[in-house]
């Protein structure tokens, strides 16, 4: 994570000779090209400026979006069109976009064109690249879209679709790309630097080391439970194994075919990579099909578990070109072209939506999939897709390094974003398409459902779910539909979603027989997205704990020394495995005691990178809009501590982790052989340690968080009674190029542009400083 | 007919820059604007350099 290159240094002298004010900027113009920006007052005229089309054009769009909310919302008619998911989305998208993005870029960061980027004035042809505004946007969404928007709605669809809805799409456009958004730009001010070193500059040496602790736990939890919805998607399913298993030997070839064979055709190997892929999905069919095969790739979870955490240890200490950087191409070419598809399936086929806007679900706190009130738990349980504290992650360091122009950042921060939350609503529609009675036999733990087709369906219809009426015949015909041999209890979101990915993409493309095709295919892309987060998160974990020991043993900050790389992967991995286990054997259901800590995990970084941004937002001295950043944040704070205050201290044992503990510990020392779920002594005693692990955990957590938040806002407290402070921005650089802000460039902007077009090409490209 | 070929041979270019097949010629380009000393590294070196430099600085993947 942001570890400055060597490079840095030398940069930085040439930086202060070049340095210049702000308000000299303007001066420092090179005459002999055309100017780096838009004249702001005509930028702002033709912003300003409504024409009939363009008023016809955006009260077009709020009725469409009225309406399609009035459907979703108010209608309660037996179904409702998945369309209507689409428009209202598309239409608050827009709307969010046009005008709220518009208010922060204008108020409250203010970003001038007349600034170089990092891309800009540390160029070095390598990691800090002048990007095409377009490119970077597709870049950094395939950076921050995973796995996490296709489980998160999922696991939330048991509340009903319409609470899940609207958090995703009012959640995106009033915090969660604002966090992105912010984040980025900040980073990018400051020569591309982590939310970590923002944090250490901006709320001291407390404030700072607790973000980078809290960061580190919350790596490992959402590395272990991404690790959980794979291992559940592939346990006893030797297709999915086969062919997941697969994609390592691909990753391989691609690797070796890149280094030696043919260094840089990167768009050729991933072609070749996809249609190995699509060979193994294919492949896999036909080896689960075979009595060896089925034999021989029928593994239980927990043997998955231990070859992955192994696999874990293997990829992470391989080199990036062998294993990581290939896959990351398959999954970044697997990534665009599912999401391409699957929106164009949704508008195509439109499935009528049986299931009711809010379920029966929604006012209890003790529901099958995930077990809470719907304030807090939904707001945590969907994280990803509506706010995602991960993202602060990615929005700092690795993309602002290759922003061409300052004013891009709405585009791709804000913009990049509003498209995973689109990604998110996809997957709510595509798990509420399939009948309410499966979603729930596949979503509830094994202790619940009996693990067959006949006490599944007689639990779920003992639910008393309005027309819900389920016959084991219809699971047993739908697991044979994906080429399962069961669906029962198959926890996690993955496979639910491949379900209803199937069910749609069968009406699209190869009808009811190519239902088992797409059900792998769908898991495949989950899982590939998920060993790349994987393998990346252990990564980036095993190098902030490499810095961190580094402080007090300087050796260890030396990233090419093996034994303490090994140990520090080690040390990462084993934390992460141990709570990957600890979720497959957890006899509650591991993923459904163990996803709301995800969720809570991601949303306190969320929480510490929006607090880090209001430090920042107070420093600049906009007090006025200081709002716009601390609405989220009270929001995500109250959800988060109030969601891990439940978790700590409710007194339900199905909510409280400490509750459950102590209910059972006294069953124990009763005497008792079997409690509740638990039907051995073994399994209550191992509900006795999880439910202490995860109490501990959150405790952890939260008292971070607090930390950070409370040394942000009194950061922001100082700085306002101070009328500003200290900003650690890099110093302001004169820029030498020029690129529009948006998808679609402005009519001042094709003027500016056509300027630049005419210019000599040799006069058009910056001339870097000498090295 | 020709609309379309153009579109989707605008769509490959896309995905490979986005993919950052064409990073080896933005280095140059960037190597050739700057006055450097000693010739720039053949395409073999460059993406071997790129491979390894990650090997030290990871980047990150969201969930």
């Amino acid at each position: 994570m942001g570890r400055a290159p060597d490079q840095e240094e030398l940069d930085q002298q040439e930086l202060d000779q070049q340095e210049l004010d702000l308000s000299d900027l303007e001066e420092g113009l090179d005459p002999t090209v055309p100017a780096p920006a838009v004249d702001d007052s005509v930028r702002e005229a033709g912003e300003r400026r409504w024409t009939p089309a363009k008023i016809g054009l955006w009260v077009g769009i709020s009725l469409l979006g009225a309406v399609a909310w009035f459907m979703l919302a108010l209608v309660r008619g037996e179904t409702v069109n998945a369309i209507w998911f689409v428009f209202a989305a598309v239409c608050t998208y827009l709307i969010g976009y046009r005008f709220y993005s518009k208010v922060i870029e204008r108020y409250l960061l203010k970003p001038d064109d007349h600034r170089a980027t990092p891309a800009e004035y540390k160029a070095d042809g390598k990691d800090y690249v002048r990007t095409d505004r377009n490119v970077l946007f597709g870049h950094h969404f395939a950076a921050i879209a995973g796995a996490g928007p296709l489980v998160g709605p999922v696991i939330a669809a048991q509340m009903g679709y319409l609470p899940g809805t609207i958090w995703i799409i009012i959640g995106v456009v009033l915090a969660g790309a604002v966090q992105d958004y912010l984040v980025m730009f900040f980073s990018m001010r400051r020569g591309g630097r982590s939310l970590g070193q923002m944090a250490r500059e901006e709320l001291g040496v407390i404030g700072g080391t607790a973000a980078l602790v809290a960061t580190l736990l919350i790596m490992i939890i959402i590395v272990a439970i991404l690790a959980l919805v794979v291992v559940n998607a592939l346990g006893e399913s030797p297709w999915g194994v086969f062919s997941v298993g697969m994609t390592i030997p691909i990753a391989l070839f691609m690797g070796v075919y890149l280094r030696f064979i043919r260094p840089g055709k990167v768009m050729e190997v991933s072609i070749i990579g996809f249609v190995l892929l699509m060979a193994a999905i294919i492949g896999g069919g036909a080896v689960a099909g075979t009595e060896w095969g089925a034999a021989f790739f029928h593994l239980d979870k927990v043997t998955i578990a231990w070859g992955l955490i192994v696999y874990g240890f293997i990829a992470a200490i391989l080199p990036v070109w062998l294993l990581l950087a290939p896959r990351d191409y398959l999954s970044t070419f697997m990534k665009i072209g599912v999401i391409v598809m699957l929106a164009l399936a949704i508008i195509v086929v439109r499935p009528e939506i049986t299931v009711p806007a809010f379920s029966e679900f929604a006012g209890r706190e003790n529901g099958p999939v995930f077990s809470g009130a719907l304030f807090p738990f939904l707001f945590v349980t969907i994280a990803c897709g509506a706010l995602s504290g991960f993202h602060a992650l990615i929005s700092s360091g690795t993309t602002p390094k290759l922003i061409e122009k300052e004013r891009q950042t709405r585009f791709i921060g804000y913009g990049g974003m509003l498209m995973e939350s689109f990604v998110a609503i996809m997957a709510l529609v595509a798990a509420i398409s399939i009948d309410r009675g499966i979603y729930f036999a596949m979503n509830a733990p094994l202790a619940l459902t009996g693990g067959t087709v006949e006490s599944a369906a007689q639990w779920v219809n003992s639910l008393g779910l309005a027309n819900v009426n389920i016959t084991p015949d219809v699971l047993a015909q739908t697991a044979k539909d994906v080429g399962e041999e069961s669906i029962i209890s198959r926890s996690g979101g993955a496979p639910t979603l491949a379900v209803g990915l199937a069910h749609i993409m069968q009406q699209f493309v190869g009808g009811p027989g190519m239902m088992a095709f797409w059900y792998h295919f769908a898991i495949m892309f989950e899982a590939l997205f998920i060993l790349t987060a994987v393998d990346a998160g252990t990564r980036v974990a095993r190098f902030m704990l490499q810095d961190s020991i580094g402080n007090f043993v300087p050796k260890f900050k030396e990233a090419s020394w093996r034994p303490g790389a090994w140990l520090c992967t080690a040390i990462m991995v084993g934390a992460w495995g141990a709570v990957l286990l600890m979720g497959v054997t957890d006899p509650l259901g591991g993923i459904n005691t163990l996803f709301p800590l995800f969720g809570i995990a991601n949303q306190l970084l969320a929480a510490i990178a929006l607090a880090v941004c209001l430090a920042i937002c107070a420093k600049r001295g906009v007090f006025k809009w200081l709002w716009i950043v601390a609405i989220p944040l009270a929001f995500v704070a109250v959800v988060t501590i109030t969601a891990s205050f439940h978790k700590i201290f409710s007194p339900v044992p199905a909510v409280g982790y400490f509750a459950n503990n102590q209910a059972f510990s006294k069953a124990l020392a009763d005497g008792k052989t079997e409690f509740g779920t638990a039907k051995t002594v073994a399994a209550m005693e191992a509900v006795v340690r999880n439910t202490a692990i995860q109490g501990v955990l959150s405790v952890i957590f939260v008292t971070l968080s607090i930390i950070v938040i409370v040394a942000a806002l009194l950061a922001t407290i100082k700085a306002i009674r101070a009328g500003g402070g200290q900003d650690h921005e890099d110093p302001a650089v004169p820029s030498k190029v020029f690129a529009p802000a948006g998808l679609i460039p402005t009519t001042a902007e094709k003027v500016l542009l056509a300027e630049w077009d005419a210019l000599p090409a040799e006069n058009r490209t910056q001339k870097a400083a000498h090295h | 007919m020709n609309a379309v070929a153009k579109g989707l041979r605008g769509f490959a270019t896309y995905m490979g820059s986005l993919m950052g097949a064409d990073a080896y010629s933005k280095y140059l380009e960037h190597f050739n604007a700057g006055g450097h000393a000693g010739p720039a590294m053949t395409e073999r070196e460059f993406w071997r350099d790129r491979m390894d430099r990650q090997d030290s600085n990871p980047q990150g993947r969201c969930c």
